[in-house]
């Protein structure tokens, strides 16, 4: 049976992870590759890097830290953040990434979606979307707009229209961020990710809000997540992925138990 | 030297990294020579199985794998297209393959609930012992990206099954030939275990 896949979040700004509340308040506490053999030790299914450094020069340094990564692990990650082109993509797939993330520069461009699953295959798009709660109208039916920019700016697009675009584009997995519970530790938001689960063929991951077993099971279970983002709670080692496993295939979610 | 075939598709330095951490020399080649000359030989990858086919035979390297080193009996291992490509024909762009096998490829049923590609972790069961499974725990879980699956017409082809939808063979092996579904170099500490286990087969099925 296929498991859930638990996936460790790191935001990385200028080769260092980072973890803020709400996109906003960034503060440094640690090295990305030392972060993911430790995760990769404790038995998680993969894991997520999130590029937001903001000046392009120093982007170099994340192709470094995608490389030393990828000599310290081995189960696959994807890396996303400020990818724009299909160059971006190459560099970070070349460098041993086994995906890459788009988000911004997919609403900005939609066609690096379809350009990127031709040249490199869908299994290696993750269509990430950062999406805020926003009044019914007739352009987002759905109440969920999409956000860009960190989530700093409202684009006007219904967030469940543009997943099943993106879907047709080629993306092999969304990654379903809400703004609204980001940072939280609220628990995720299960209507949001299970209104993106019926409304894509495509695994979804749930990202935002996580801060318990619980919280987990009821994403993947209510909510029909695929896998779940994890970050602050299990950086800062408040709860472990070894414990959080436990208690899932306690409750009874399908787990990867092995490794 | 171990060689790692390049018919330029998927994502072969991650398989070179896994294999070079295990402690063993390895190269990334499409050099006839170098894989006649290499003691072992691994098929790797993400792909069509059209366009591999295609590469593989513009390369000339169909008849490299099926007479150099199947039939010549060095330790061949398959993964991901690699398990694909060895049997007769794929239902994926309804490709004829190396034939090393008899049976087919089919594509995972399209129905409520099942999601195609099927990405991420499922468990292994051991149908039958292999060499290269020693030390992995029975039910396992492996990393898994695929839309279609291997159907080898001969039981006892079989030795590893997994549950996705159906239950299909997701560890293969006859003679000297191993392959799997899964993505042994992104499977974790276990995935490692059995590209180590292939590194220093003998070639032998028990």
């Amino acid at each position: 049976m296929l498991t859930k896949r638990l996936i460790p979040c790191l935001d990385v700004r200028d080769g260092k992870v980072t973890k803020g509340v709400k996109f906003r308040g960034n503060v440094d506490i640690g090295d990305p590759v030392e972060f993911a053999r430790m995760y990769y030790e404790e038995g998680a299914d993969e894991l997520v890097f999130y590029d937001i450094t903001a000046s392009n020069e120093r982007r170099g340094i994340m192709i470094e830290v995608v490389r030393a990564v990828a000599e310290a692990i081995y189960i696959p990650f994807s890396v996303g953040g400020g990818l724009r082109t299909l160059e971006d993509m190459r560099a970070v797939l070349l460098a041993g990434a086994e995906k890459v993330s788009v988000d911004s520069g997919a609403v900005r461009n939609p066609e690096i979606i379809s350009q990127g699953a031709r040249a490199f295959g869908s299994q290696c798009i993750v269509l990430s979307m950062q999406v805020q709660r926003a009044p019914v109208t007739e352009k987002i039916p759905s109440g969920w707009e999409i956000c860009i920019d960190g989530g700093r700016t409202r684009t006007g697009l219904d967030a469940l229209e543009w997943a099943r675009r993106g879907e047709g584009l080629g993306a092999g997995e969304l990654c379903v961020n809400s703004i609204d519970q980001d940072g939280t530790r609220a628990g995720y938001d299960i209507p949001l990710t299970r209104a993106m689960a019926e409304s894509v063929g495509i695994p979804v991951i749930a990202s935002g809000g996580g801060g318990s077993a619980q919280h987990v099971y009821d994403v993947c279970t209510d909510g029909k997540a695929d896998a779940a983002i994890l970050a602050s709670i299990i950086h800062r080692r408040e709860m472990t992925i070894p414990d959080l496993k436990k208690e899932l295939a306690g409750m009874g979610l399908p787990m990867r138990m092995n490794w | 030297m171990i060689a790692i075939v390049d018919y330029r598709a998927g994502n072969l330095t991650s398989v070179l990294r896994a294999v070079r951490h295990l402690g063993h020399e390895a190269e990334i080649t499409d050099d006839p020579q170098k894989i006649r000359a290499a003691e072992r030989v691994i098929f790797p990858g993400v792909g069509a199985a059209g366009e591999t086919m295609s590469n593989l035979r513009k390369l000339a390297l169909d008849s490299v794998l099926r007479d150099d080193v199947f039939r010549a009996g060095k330790p061949l291992l398959g993964i991901c297209i690699g398990v694909q490509v060895i049997f007769e024909r794929s239902e994926e762009n309804d490709a004829q393959c190396l034939g090393l096998l008899p049976g087919e490829v089919r594509r995972f049923p399209a129905r409520t609930g099942l999601k195609v590609p099927q990405i991420g972790w499922n468990s292994v069961r051991q149908a039958r012992p292999h060499p290269i499974m020693r030390g992995v725990p029975d039910r396992a879980e492996f990393y898994f990206v695929n839309s279609y699956y291997p159907a080898p017409a001969r039981l006892e082809m079989v030795f590893g099954l997994t549950e996705y939808g159906r239950e299909f063979a997701s560890v293969v092996a006859s003679e000297n030939l191993v392959a799997t579904q899964f993505h042994l170099e992104k499977s974790g500490p276990v995935g490692l275990r059995m590209l180590d286990n292939f590194c220093r087969w003998n070639g032998k099925p028990c």
